[in-house]
Protein backbone atom coordinates (compact mmCIF):
# COMPACT_ATOMS: atom_id res chain seq x y z
CA UNK A 1 0.00 0.00 0.00
CA UNK A 2 1.04 3.61 -0.59
CA UNK A 3 0.11 6.44 1.13
CA UNK A 4 0.64 9.97 0.88
CA UNK A 5 0.11 12.29 3.71
CA UNK A 6 -0.75 15.98 3.36
CA UNK A 7 1.30 16.34 0.25
CA UNK A 8 2.07 20.06 -0.64
CA UNK A 9 4.25 21.22 -3.59
CA UNK A 10 5.26 24.43 -4.98
CA UNK A 11 6.92 25.89 -8.16
CA UNK A 12 8.01 29.56 -7.21
CA UNK A 13 4.45 31.27 -6.53
CA UNK A 14 2.51 28.29 -8.07
CA UNK A 15 1.06 26.03 -5.69
CA UNK A 16 0.54 22.62 -7.70
CA UNK A 17 -0.67 19.99 -4.90
CA UNK A 18 -2.47 21.57 -1.78
CA UNK A 19 -2.21 19.08 0.80
CA UNK A 20 -3.20 16.05 -0.36
CA UNK A 21 -3.58 12.84 1.99
CA UNK A 22 -4.42 9.34 -0.13
CA UNK A 23 -3.86 5.64 -0.14
CA UNK A 24 -3.24 3.27 -2.72
CA UNK A 25 -4.14 -0.19 -1.99
CA UNK A 26 -2.47 -3.19 -3.28
CA UNK A 27 -3.85 -5.25 -5.32
CA UNK A 28 -6.22 -2.65 -7.26
CA UNK A 29 -6.16 -0.20 -10.19
CA UNK A 30 -5.74 3.16 -8.44
CA UNK A 31 -6.78 6.17 -11.00
CA UNK A 32 -5.59 9.89 -10.34
CA UNK A 33 -7.73 11.62 -12.75
CA UNK A 34 -8.22 15.22 -12.72
CA UNK A 35 -8.40 17.85 -16.05
CA UNK A 36 -4.73 18.84 -18.10
CA UNK A 37 -3.06 21.37 -15.27
CA UNK A 38 -4.86 19.50 -12.49
CA UNK A 39 -1.63 18.86 -10.60
CA UNK A 40 -1.83 14.77 -11.43
CA UNK A 41 1.83 14.30 -13.37
CA UNK A 42 3.53 16.27 -10.79
CA UNK A 43 1.47 14.04 -7.44
CA UNK A 44 2.64 11.03 -9.41
CA UNK A 45 6.23 12.26 -9.79
CA UNK A 46 6.22 13.68 -5.95
CA UNK A 47 5.07 9.92 -5.20
CA UNK A 48 7.93 8.41 -6.91
CA UNK A 49 10.53 10.93 -5.60
CA UNK A 50 11.17 12.28 -9.05
CA UNK A 51 9.85 15.27 -7.29
CA UNK A 52 10.60 16.40 -3.51
CA UNK A 53 7.59 17.58 -1.85
CA UNK A 54 7.59 20.72 -0.04
CA UNK A 55 5.53 18.97 2.80
CA UNK A 56 4.07 15.49 3.85
CA UNK A 57 5.44 12.44 3.26
CA UNK A 58 4.82 9.53 0.60
CA UNK A 59 4.69 6.00 2.21
CA UNK A 60 5.71 2.21 1.06
CA UNK A 61 4.19 -0.45 3.06
CA UNK A 62 5.19 2.22 6.21
CA UNK A 63 8.27 3.30 5.17
CA UNK A 64 8.66 6.81 4.89
CA UNK A 65 10.07 7.68 1.28
CA UNK A 66 10.09 10.99 1.62
CA UNK A 67 12.61 10.99 4.61
CA UNK A 68 15.39 8.73 2.64
CA UNK A 69 18.41 9.74 1.06
CA UNK A 70 19.30 8.43 -2.59
CA UNK A 71 20.55 5.14 -0.97
CA UNK A 72 18.01 4.31 1.07
CA UNK A 73 15.56 4.80 -1.96
CA UNK A 74 17.56 2.76 -4.00
CA UNK A 75 15.71 -0.15 -2.39
CA UNK A 76 12.71 0.70 -2.42
CA UNK A 77 13.07 1.65 -5.92
CA UNK A 78 13.94 -1.57 -7.34
CA UNK A 79 10.32 -2.14 -5.97
CA UNK A 80 8.63 -0.17 -8.49
CA UNK A 81 8.14 -0.26 -12.11
CA UNK A 82 7.23 3.23 -13.98
CA UNK A 83 5.35 3.18 -17.32
CA UNK A 84 5.84 6.84 -18.41
CA UNK A 85 3.60 8.31 -20.77
CA UNK A 86 6.02 7.99 -24.25
CA UNK A 87 7.15 4.58 -22.92
CA UNK A 88 11.13 6.12 -22.16
CA UNK A 89 12.28 3.09 -23.85
CA UNK A 90 16.08 3.67 -24.03
CA UNK A 91 16.66 3.98 -27.97
CA UNK A 92 20.11 2.86 -28.31
CA UNK A 93 19.40 -0.80 -26.99
CA UNK A 94 17.09 -3.51 -28.58
CA UNK A 95 13.80 -4.42 -26.90
CA UNK A 96 15.53 -7.63 -25.28
CA UNK A 97 17.80 -5.40 -23.84
CA UNK A 98 15.65 -2.85 -22.38
CA UNK A 99 13.49 -5.21 -20.48
CA UNK A 100 17.05 -6.76 -19.66
CA UNK A 101 18.16 -3.34 -18.47
CA UNK A 102 17.08 -3.38 -14.70
CA UNK A 103 17.64 -7.59 -14.49
CA UNK A 104 21.71 -6.92 -15.76
CA UNK A 105 21.81 -3.73 -12.98
CA UNK A 106 20.15 -5.65 -10.06
CA UNK A 107 20.82 -9.13 -10.39
CA UNK A 108 23.95 -11.76 -10.86
CA UNK A 109 21.28 -14.22 -13.45
CA UNK A 110 23.03 -15.74 -15.97
CA UNK A 111 22.50 -14.11 -19.56
CA UNK A 112 20.27 -17.30 -20.23
CA UNK A 113 18.35 -16.85 -17.22
CA UNK A 114 18.06 -13.14 -17.79
CA UNK A 115 16.77 -13.81 -21.09
CA UNK A 116 14.42 -16.29 -19.88
CA UNK A 117 12.68 -13.55 -18.05
CA UNK A 118 12.87 -11.20 -20.63
CA UNK A 119 10.90 -14.07 -23.13
CA UNK A 120 8.47 -14.39 -19.68
CA UNK A 121 7.37 -11.05 -19.61
CA UNK A 122 7.49 -9.56 -23.00
CA UNK A 123 5.08 -12.80 -23.51
CA UNK A 124 3.10 -11.84 -20.73
CA UNK A 125 2.68 -8.42 -22.50
CA UNK A 126 1.46 -10.34 -25.68
CA UNK A 127 4.37 -9.83 -27.69
CA UNK A 128 6.89 -12.23 -29.21
CA UNK A 129 9.82 -11.96 -31.54
CA UNK A 130 10.71 -8.64 -30.98
CA UNK A 131 13.01 -8.84 -28.92
CA UNK A 132 16.21 -8.07 -31.63
CA UNK A 133 13.81 -4.91 -32.67
CA UNK A 134 14.67 -0.88 -31.12
CA UNK A 135 12.31 0.77 -30.12
CA UNK A 136 11.82 3.04 -33.05
CA UNK A 137 11.47 0.02 -35.27
CA UNK A 138 7.95 -0.53 -33.15
CA UNK A 139 4.83 0.82 -33.00
CA UNK A 140 3.62 3.12 -30.50
CA UNK A 141 1.38 0.29 -28.60
CA UNK A 142 3.92 -2.06 -28.45
CA UNK A 143 6.24 0.80 -26.75
CA UNK A 144 4.20 0.77 -24.31
CA UNK A 145 3.79 -3.09 -23.78
CA UNK A 146 7.62 -3.00 -23.69
CA UNK A 147 7.73 -1.12 -21.44
CA UNK A 148 4.69 -2.62 -19.22
CA UNK A 149 7.52 -5.36 -19.92
CA UNK A 150 10.05 -3.67 -18.83
CA UNK A 151 8.65 -2.80 -15.24
CA UNK A 152 7.25 -6.01 -14.23
CA UNK A 153 10.74 -7.22 -15.47
CA UNK A 154 11.72 -6.97 -11.46
CA UNK A 155 8.59 -8.08 -10.20
CA UNK A 156 8.01 -4.88 -9.35
CA UNK A 157 5.49 -4.42 -5.83
CA UNK A 158 4.22 -1.09 -7.30
CA UNK A 159 3.82 0.09 -10.56
CA UNK A 160 3.34 3.72 -11.67
CA UNK A 161 1.91 3.91 -14.81
CA UNK A 162 1.64 7.98 -16.29
CA UNK A 163 -1.35 8.44 -19.17
CA UNK A 164 -1.07 4.62 -20.18
CA UNK A 165 -3.24 5.43 -23.17
CA UNK A 166 -2.22 8.61 -24.54
CA UNK A 167 -1.22 8.47 -28.06
CA UNK A 168 -2.88 5.02 -29.21
CA UNK A 169 -5.98 4.17 -30.71
CA UNK A 170 -8.89 3.06 -28.24
CA UNK A 171 -8.91 -0.49 -29.32
CA UNK A 172 -4.86 -0.69 -28.34
CA UNK A 173 -5.97 1.83 -25.35
CA UNK A 174 -8.35 -0.94 -24.19
CA UNK A 175 -5.56 -3.58 -24.66
CA UNK A 176 -2.57 -1.86 -22.45
CA UNK A 177 -5.70 -1.50 -19.58
CA UNK A 178 -6.63 -4.55 -19.20
CA UNK A 179 -3.04 -5.53 -19.38
CA UNK A 180 -2.34 -3.12 -16.16
CA UNK A 181 -5.38 -4.73 -14.70
CA UNK A 182 -4.34 -7.75 -14.88
CA UNK A 183 -0.85 -7.70 -14.05
CA UNK A 184 -1.79 -6.24 -10.94
CA UNK A 185 -3.99 -8.53 -10.02
CA UNK A 186 -1.89 -11.36 -11.11
CA UNK A 187 0.87 -10.46 -9.34
CA UNK A 188 -1.05 -8.32 -6.19
CA UNK A 189 0.93 -5.10 -7.40
CA UNK A 190 -0.11 -1.57 -5.69
CA UNK A 191 -0.87 0.40 -8.92
CA UNK A 192 -1.26 4.06 -9.44
CA UNK A 193 -2.42 5.21 -12.73
CA UNK A 194 -2.15 8.52 -13.79
CA UNK A 195 -5.03 9.31 -16.67
CA UNK A 196 -7.62 11.33 -18.13
CA UNK A 197 -9.26 8.49 -20.03
CA UNK A 198 -12.73 8.23 -19.14
CA UNK A 199 -12.57 4.64 -21.15
CA UNK A 200 -10.11 3.54 -18.46
CA UNK A 201 -11.52 5.16 -15.40
CA UNK A 202 -14.80 2.85 -16.09
CA UNK A 203 -13.08 -0.31 -17.14
CA UNK A 204 -10.21 -0.76 -14.75
CA UNK A 205 -10.82 1.99 -11.96
CA UNK A 206 -10.60 -0.05 -9.02
CA UNK A 207 -10.25 3.02 -7.07
CA UNK A 208 -10.49 7.00 -8.52
CA UNK A 209 -8.58 10.18 -6.96
CA UNK A 210 -9.83 13.22 -8.77
CA UNK A 211 -8.10 16.14 -8.63
CA UNK A 212 -9.25 19.59 -9.10
CA UNK A 213 -6.57 22.52 -9.05
CA UNK A 214 -4.15 21.02 -7.25
CA UNK A 215 -6.40 19.69 -4.37
CA UNK A 216 -7.67 15.88 -3.83
CA UNK A 217 -11.77 16.72 -4.65
CA UNK A 218 -13.10 13.42 -4.92
CA UNK A 219 -12.59 9.61 -4.54
CA UNK A 220 -14.33 6.49 -5.32
CA UNK A 221 -14.69 3.77 -7.16
CA UNK A 222 -15.95 3.54 -10.87
CA UNK A 223 -19.56 2.51 -9.91
CA UNK A 224 -19.50 5.57 -7.75
CA UNK A 225 -17.98 7.84 -10.43
CA UNK A 226 -21.07 8.11 -12.54
CA UNK A 227 -23.72 8.82 -9.68
CA UNK A 228 -21.69 11.98 -8.38
CA UNK A 229 -23.15 15.06 -7.04
CA UNK A 230 -20.31 17.07 -7.43
CA UNK A 231 -20.52 19.58 -9.91
CA UNK A 232 -16.49 19.34 -11.35
CA UNK A 233 -16.39 15.92 -11.33
CA UNK A 234 -19.27 15.81 -13.57
CA UNK A 235 -18.03 18.53 -15.82
CA UNK A 236 -15.01 16.32 -16.14
CA UNK A 237 -16.63 13.01 -16.72
CA UNK A 238 -19.27 14.31 -18.51
CA UNK A 239 -17.14 16.60 -20.29
CA UNK A 240 -16.78 15.06 -23.72
CA UNK A 241 -19.67 14.62 -26.32
CA UNK A 242 -20.23 11.15 -25.87
CA UNK A 243 -20.29 10.98 -22.52
CA UNK A 244 -23.02 13.60 -22.12
CA UNK A 245 -25.13 11.83 -24.67
CA UNK A 246 -24.94 8.53 -22.83
CA UNK A 247 -25.69 10.53 -19.11
CA UNK A 248 -29.08 11.88 -21.52
CA UNK A 249 -30.33 8.90 -22.16
CA UNK B 1 26.18 32.39 -14.55
CA UNK B 2 27.42 31.54 -10.62
CA UNK B 3 24.17 29.97 -10.10
CA UNK B 4 24.80 27.78 -13.62
CA UNK B 5 27.92 26.56 -11.72
CA UNK B 6 26.61 25.44 -8.94
CA UNK B 7 24.88 23.52 -10.70
CA UNK B 8 27.28 21.84 -12.74
CA UNK B 9 29.27 21.32 -9.45
CA UNK B 10 26.48 19.29 -8.20
CA UNK B 11 26.11 17.29 -11.50
CA UNK B 12 30.08 16.58 -11.07
CA UNK B 13 29.18 15.05 -7.61
CA UNK B 14 26.81 13.02 -8.89
CA UNK B 15 29.03 11.95 -11.85
CA UNK B 16 32.21 10.77 -9.77
CA UNK B 17 30.69 8.39 -7.81
CA UNK B 18 31.25 4.74 -7.72
CA UNK B 19 29.38 3.13 -11.14
CA UNK B 20 26.01 1.01 -9.90
CA UNK B 21 28.05 -2.00 -11.40
CA UNK B 22 31.51 -1.91 -12.84
CA UNK B 23 30.54 -4.78 -15.27
CA UNK B 24 27.87 -2.42 -16.80
CA UNK B 25 30.61 0.48 -16.78
CA UNK B 26 33.25 -1.07 -18.41
CA UNK B 27 30.84 -2.06 -21.10
CA UNK B 28 29.92 1.39 -21.95
CA UNK B 29 33.62 2.81 -21.73
CA UNK B 30 34.21 0.57 -24.44
CA UNK B 31 31.25 1.62 -26.27
CA UNK B 32 32.11 5.50 -25.64
CA UNK B 33 35.59 4.64 -26.53
CA UNK B 34 34.56 4.03 -29.80
CA UNK B 35 31.86 6.31 -30.00
CA UNK B 36 33.90 9.73 -28.85
CA UNK B 37 37.65 8.08 -30.13
CA UNK B 38 37.81 6.05 -32.89
CA UNK B 39 35.33 7.59 -34.75
CA UNK B 40 36.66 11.18 -34.56
CA UNK B 41 40.12 9.33 -35.93
CA UNK B 42 39.02 10.35 -39.80
CA UNK B 43 38.28 14.28 -39.44
CA UNK B 44 41.55 14.37 -37.04
CA UNK B 45 43.76 12.92 -39.44
CA UNK B 46 42.81 14.85 -42.06
CA UNK B 47 42.70 17.79 -40.42
CA UNK B 48 46.15 17.36 -38.58
CA UNK B 49 47.86 16.78 -42.20
CA UNK B 50 46.37 20.05 -43.95
CA UNK B 51 47.36 21.89 -40.47
CA UNK B 52 51.07 20.81 -40.65
CA UNK B 53 51.02 21.34 -44.13
CA UNK B 54 50.33 25.13 -43.85
CA UNK B 55 52.49 25.48 -40.79
CA UNK B 56 55.69 24.13 -42.89
CA UNK B 57 54.72 26.32 -45.84
CA UNK B 58 53.95 29.61 -43.93
CA UNK B 59 57.26 28.86 -41.60
CA UNK B 60 59.51 27.96 -45.51
CA UNK B 61 57.68 31.37 -46.92
CA UNK B 62 59.04 33.58 -44.18
CA UNK B 63 62.11 32.06 -43.49
CA UNK B 64 64.36 34.85 -46.21
CA UNK B 65 67.31 35.37 -44.56
CA UNK B 66 70.15 33.76 -45.07
CA UNK B 67 71.01 33.46 -41.19
CA UNK B 68 68.08 30.84 -40.70
CA UNK B 69 68.54 27.35 -41.56
CA UNK B 70 66.05 26.20 -43.83
CA UNK B 71 65.88 23.11 -41.28
CA UNK B 72 63.93 25.61 -39.12
CA UNK B 73 60.79 24.38 -41.18
CA UNK B 74 61.15 21.19 -39.43
CA UNK B 75 61.61 22.44 -35.95
CA UNK B 76 58.53 24.90 -36.22
CA UNK B 77 56.55 22.54 -37.76
CA UNK B 78 56.82 20.02 -34.54
CA UNK B 79 56.75 22.73 -32.07
CA UNK B 80 53.66 24.62 -33.52
CA UNK B 81 51.96 21.10 -33.83
CA UNK B 82 52.99 19.83 -30.62
CA UNK B 83 52.82 22.58 -28.46
CA UNK B 84 49.65 23.79 -29.63
CA UNK B 85 47.81 23.01 -32.52
CA UNK B 86 47.26 19.54 -32.08
CA UNK B 87 46.46 19.55 -28.53
CA UNK B 88 44.23 22.94 -28.40
CA UNK B 89 42.94 23.28 -32.15
CA UNK B 90 41.90 19.32 -32.23
CA UNK B 91 40.34 19.66 -28.74
CA UNK B 92 38.25 22.94 -30.08
CA UNK B 93 37.16 20.46 -33.17
CA UNK B 94 36.13 17.95 -30.94
CA UNK B 95 34.66 20.06 -28.67
CA UNK B 96 31.99 21.01 -31.94
CA UNK B 97 31.94 17.02 -32.78
CA UNK B 98 31.79 15.35 -29.47
CA UNK B 99 30.55 17.93 -27.54
CA UNK B 100 27.44 18.49 -29.50
CA UNK B 101 26.71 14.43 -29.94
CA UNK B 102 26.52 14.23 -25.83
CA UNK B 103 24.71 17.62 -25.35
CA UNK B 104 22.15 16.64 -27.83
CA UNK B 105 22.08 12.28 -26.71
CA UNK B 106 21.79 13.04 -23.13
CA UNK B 107 19.51 16.02 -23.58
CA UNK B 108 17.25 13.76 -25.88
CA UNK B 109 17.26 11.19 -23.11
CA UNK B 110 16.13 13.85 -20.80
CA UNK B 111 13.12 15.44 -23.05
CA UNK B 112 11.83 11.73 -23.37
CA UNK B 113 11.70 10.78 -19.74
CA UNK B 114 14.77 8.46 -20.05
CA UNK B 115 16.94 10.07 -17.51
CA UNK B 116 13.48 9.73 -15.41
CA UNK B 117 13.28 6.49 -16.04
CA UNK B 118 16.83 5.47 -14.64
CA UNK B 119 16.04 7.26 -11.69
CA UNK B 120 12.98 5.22 -11.08
CA UNK B 121 15.28 1.79 -11.32
CA UNK B 122 17.41 3.38 -8.96
CA UNK B 123 20.34 4.20 -11.23
CA UNK B 124 22.68 7.21 -10.59
CA UNK B 125 21.94 8.80 -14.15
CA UNK B 126 24.72 11.18 -14.14
CA UNK B 127 26.88 8.66 -13.27
CA UNK B 128 25.62 6.14 -15.79
CA UNK B 129 25.55 8.73 -18.69
CA UNK B 130 27.93 11.27 -18.07
CA UNK B 131 31.35 9.21 -16.22
CA UNK B 132 31.58 6.82 -19.20
CA UNK B 133 32.29 9.74 -21.40
CA UNK B 134 34.44 11.91 -19.20
CA UNK B 135 36.75 9.04 -18.39
CA UNK B 136 36.37 7.68 -22.61
CA UNK B 137 37.51 10.94 -23.51
CA UNK B 138 40.29 11.25 -20.77
CA UNK B 139 41.82 8.34 -21.82
CA UNK B 140 41.25 7.98 -25.76
CA UNK B 141 41.81 12.08 -26.57
CA UNK B 142 45.76 11.70 -25.44
CA UNK B 143 46.32 8.89 -28.05
CA UNK B 144 44.13 10.84 -30.66
CA UNK B 145 46.45 14.03 -30.29
CA UNK B 146 49.64 11.75 -30.67
CA UNK B 147 47.68 9.90 -33.74
CA UNK B 148 47.29 14.25 -34.60
CA UNK B 149 50.71 14.99 -33.86
CA UNK B 150 52.22 12.28 -36.19
CA UNK B 151 50.03 13.54 -39.04
CA UNK B 152 50.67 16.67 -38.38
CA UNK B 153 54.64 16.29 -38.97
CA UNK B 154 54.00 14.00 -41.90
CA UNK B 155 51.74 16.87 -43.60
CA UNK B 156 54.87 19.04 -43.56
CA UNK B 157 56.88 16.29 -45.02
CA UNK B 158 54.11 15.94 -48.23
CA UNK B 159 54.85 19.33 -48.31
CA UNK B 160 58.76 19.00 -48.89
CA UNK B 161 57.94 16.27 -51.43
CA UNK B 162 55.62 17.63 -53.63
CA UNK B 163 56.38 21.25 -53.47
CA UNK B 164 60.08 21.31 -53.07
CA UNK B 165 60.16 24.42 -50.90
CA UNK B 166 62.71 22.71 -48.87
CA UNK B 167 64.21 18.86 -48.61
CA UNK B 168 62.96 16.31 -47.07
CA UNK B 169 66.36 15.87 -45.48
CA UNK B 170 66.12 19.64 -44.05
CA UNK B 171 62.61 19.30 -42.45
CA UNK B 172 63.80 15.99 -40.45
CA UNK B 173 66.95 17.89 -39.42
CA UNK B 174 64.71 20.29 -37.94
CA UNK B 175 61.83 17.52 -36.81
CA UNK B 176 64.79 16.27 -34.58
CA UNK B 177 66.46 19.41 -33.80
CA UNK B 178 66.53 20.87 -30.08
CA UNK B 179 63.87 18.08 -28.52
CA UNK B 180 62.33 18.91 -25.27
CA UNK B 181 60.36 15.65 -24.52
CA UNK B 182 58.12 18.27 -22.05
CA UNK B 183 56.44 19.40 -24.44
CA UNK B 184 54.81 15.93 -25.28
CA UNK B 185 53.88 15.82 -21.66
CA UNK B 186 52.86 19.26 -21.88
CA UNK B 187 50.75 18.99 -24.91
CA UNK B 188 49.25 15.72 -23.32
CA UNK B 189 48.45 17.55 -19.71
CA UNK B 190 46.16 19.97 -21.44
CA UNK B 191 44.57 17.23 -23.62
CA UNK B 192 43.61 15.58 -20.28
CA UNK B 193 42.12 18.59 -19.18
CA UNK B 194 40.36 19.48 -22.48
CA UNK B 195 39.05 16.30 -22.97
CA UNK B 196 37.54 16.90 -19.25
CA UNK B 197 36.06 20.05 -19.97
CA UNK B 198 34.55 19.25 -23.52
CA UNK B 199 32.58 16.12 -22.02
CA UNK B 200 31.77 16.94 -18.59
CA UNK B 201 30.32 20.42 -19.80
CA UNK B 202 28.68 18.84 -22.74
CA UNK B 203 27.32 16.14 -20.27
CA UNK B 204 25.97 18.62 -17.80
CA UNK B 205 24.57 20.66 -20.35
CA UNK B 206 22.98 17.51 -21.68
CA UNK B 207 21.64 16.61 -18.57
CA UNK B 208 20.10 20.00 -17.32
CA UNK B 209 17.51 20.17 -20.43
CA UNK B 210 14.19 21.44 -19.55
CA UNK B 211 11.96 21.61 -22.56
CA UNK B 212 12.02 20.14 -26.08
CA UNK B 213 13.51 19.85 -28.80
CA UNK B 214 14.22 23.57 -29.04
CA UNK B 215 15.87 23.07 -25.65
CA UNK B 216 18.03 20.18 -26.31
CA UNK B 217 18.91 22.65 -29.46
CA UNK B 218 20.16 25.64 -27.31
CA UNK B 219 22.01 22.97 -24.89
CA UNK B 220 24.11 21.52 -27.78
CA UNK B 221 24.90 24.73 -28.76
CA UNK B 222 25.78 26.03 -25.35
CA UNK B 223 28.19 23.29 -24.70
CA UNK B 224 30.04 23.90 -27.71
CA UNK B 225 30.24 27.61 -26.82
CA UNK B 226 31.31 27.19 -23.05
CA UNK B 227 33.72 24.03 -23.88
CA UNK B 228 35.66 25.88 -26.58
CA UNK B 229 35.47 28.88 -24.60
CA UNK B 230 36.92 26.57 -21.63
CA UNK B 231 39.27 25.33 -23.38
CA UNK B 232 40.73 28.36 -24.70
CA UNK B 233 40.96 29.73 -21.04
CA UNK B 234 42.17 26.48 -19.52
CA UNK B 235 45.16 26.98 -22.48
CA UNK B 236 46.61 29.71 -21.49
CA UNK B 237 46.61 29.30 -17.65
CA UNK B 238 48.27 25.66 -18.20
CA UNK B 239 50.60 27.60 -20.72
CA UNK B 240 51.51 30.29 -17.57
CA UNK B 241 51.95 27.09 -14.98
CA UNK B 242 53.38 24.70 -16.91
CA UNK B 243 55.58 26.39 -19.56
CA UNK B 244 56.22 29.83 -18.33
Amino acid sequence: MIEAKNISKSFGDNHVLKNITSRFEKGKTNLIIGQSGSGKTVFMKCLVGLHEVDDGSVLFDGRNFSDMDFNERKEIRKEIGMLFQGGALFDSLTVEENVMFPLTMYTDKSTEEKRDRVNFCLKRVNLENVNHLYPAEISGGMVKRVAIARAISMNPEYLFCDEPNSGLDPYTSGVIDELIQDLTREFQITTVVNTHDMNSVIKIGDTISYLYKGELWWEGTNSEILHSSNKELNDFVFGTELTKRLKDK
Amino acid sequence: MISRFGKYLLVMKNVFRRPDKFRVYWKQLIIEINNLGIESLGIVSIISVFMGAVVAIQTAYNIDSPLIPISMVGFTTRQSVILEFSPTIISLILAGKVGSRIASEIGTMRVTEQIDALEIMGINPANYLIFPKVSAAMIINPIIIIISMGFGLMGGYLVAVVTGLFTTQDYIIGLRGWFDSFTIVYALIKTVVFAFLITSIAGFEGYAVKGGAIAVGEASTRAVVWSSIMIILFNLILTQLLLS
